[in-house]
């Protein structure tokens, strides 16, 4: 369980991250927390030839809240999150998945960018992007792009990043007054990998869910808005037999498979299980 | 063939500078380059905990960090945190309540109650629990860890009501 060789390089700026990167002909790989990255070099899954390691960038972190956008450094780490009151304002959905990323040594680590990089299709902040509809930063040496979360995350561990492009950051829209969230994630043990979960927004007009937004996470190679089950409940109305109804189209939304968790129909269950919880929750929320 | 890189770092607050491998994690470099056996080695990918120790003021996995990575950093070991009595009062607890039988992930559940300790808040077992969730143990079934965890801060959460000092 020891990493291969690899050459290692620590830049300072993200103009010398971004001169290593444009060199490496895609054989490198950047190691942001690195608390996914050092088990998958551990396990040998990982064999870059270069890594980059970017904790030194400072320039890659922080939080700052502009004309309504919260905009996040990829090398913020969950910890920081956590402390953020930026963060418990106005991202109330951010604030109520990270309880449930990992553990508080891994927390202390690892970065939102490095999250979103990998792209793991059970983890909670893709999903969260995903719900809020962030817009990803990625910085290579011909400029800066914006992705939006609904083209960025392309399949397992796959995302729209090129080998030279660095995760910069992400841009979440502040919640407004009137919006409400809910999250709900079923695990075997606090902090273990998802087995499903949900992260929802919607605003709230008059009793009734507008713009009902449901992020499904560990149901499908990727985070996946489940825009029909989510169509449903705005038709139905939110009592416990309108959420139930909908979640039973959630089949047309998500395709779990058989896995370790189980097999492809226990899995939908689970999502379906989640997606009632999660919206549920929202609305317990609005109920102040 | 290895590359290695010269780090210098703060240990258990005194200076060390030694040669590395880049590839080799904090733990073995603890371990082999320096002798301080008690960080363990449990899982190398994150999970177990056992190998849990502080860097920068915060509880970090060993394994999950290269020795590279800790060039510049400020990095305490159970070793450190013994010596400098700072969890005397939780190791205590951990003795009177049996709250460890083989030993091993003892070093890493250590630290991770220093850090809940550290943050001074009233917390439930629950809460005690989840915060705990990532330090594997087999052989206590967790029960007195928790004990001992709730004991040490309900105890320093009244000293610090009583002299007015954040219990530290």
């Amino acid at each position: 369980m020891k990493a291969p060789s690899f050459r290692y390089v620590r830049p300072t700026s993200l103009e010398e991250a971004l001169d290593v990167l444009a060199q490496a002909d895609g054989q490198a790989q950047i190691l942001a927390g690195g608390q996914s990255l050092m088990p998958m070099l551990a396990m040998r899954i990982a064999a870059p030839e270069i890594l980059v390691d970017i904790n030194r960038i400072p320039e890659l972190a922080g939080i700052t809240l502009e004309n309504d956008l919260v905009r996040i450094g990829a090398l913020t780490r969950y910890v920081e999150l956590e402390k953020s009151s930026v963060v418990a304002e106005h991202l109330p959905l951010i604030a109520r998945a990270l309880p449930h990323v990992a553990h508080v040594a891994i927390r202390n680590r690892g970065t939102i960018g490095g999250s979103l990089s990998l792209a793991d299709p059970a983890a909670e902040m893709p999903a969260c992007a995903l719900a809020l509809g962030a817009e990803i930063e990625l910085v290579s040496k011909s400029g800066v792009r914006s992705v939006g979360a609904e083209d960025y995350f392309l399949g397992l561990y796959e995302t729209a990043r090129q080998p030279d492009e660095i995760l910069a950051a992400v841009r979440f829209p502040a919640a407004r007054s009137g919006s409400a969230c809910g999250f709900y994630e079923l695990s075997r043990r606090h902090g273990d990998f998802a087995l499903a979960g949900a992260a929802c927004t919607a605003r709230v007009e008059g009793g009734a869910l507008k713009d009902l937004r449901v992020a499904m996470f560990g149901c499908d190679d990727r985070p996946v808005l489940a825009k029909k089950a989510a169509a449903e409940v705005e038709r139905r109305g939110t009592s416990p037999e309108a959420l139930a109804a909908a979640a039973e189209v959630l089949a047309e939304d998500v395709a779990p498979t058989d896995n370790v968790n189980g097999d492809a129909e226990t899995r939908l269950h689970y999502a379906k299980v989640v997606f009632r919880r999660a919206v549920a929750m929202l609305l317990e929320s609005t109920r102040g | 063939m290895d590359e290695f890189v010269d780090i210098s770092l703060t240990l258990n607050g005194r200076p060390v500078r030694r040669r590395v491998p880049v590839r080799q994690h904090l733990v073995d470099f603890l371990r082999t380059e320096l002798g301080l056996t008690g960080s363990h080695v449990g899982c190398e990918h994150g999970v177990c905990g056992a190998c849990t120790l502080r860097v920068d003021g915060r509880a970090a996995r060993g394994c999950l960090m290269l020795a590279v990575q800790a060039d510049g950093c400020s990095v305490e070991t159970i070793e450190g945190l013994t010596e400098s009595g700072e969890i005397a009062d939780l190791q205590e607890a951990f003795v009177a309540r049996n709250a460890l039988q083989c030993g091993f992930c003892t070093p890493g559940v250590l630290i991770t109650a220093a850090e809940l300790l550290g943050r001074g808040q009233p917390m439930d077992r629950a809460a005690i629990r989840a915060f705990m969730s990532g330090n594997y143990c087999r052989c206590t079934g967790y029960q007195a860890i928790v004990d001992a965890i709730e004991a040490t801060l309900r105890a320093r959460l009244e000293r610090a009501a009583s002299t007015g000092d954040g219990g530290r």
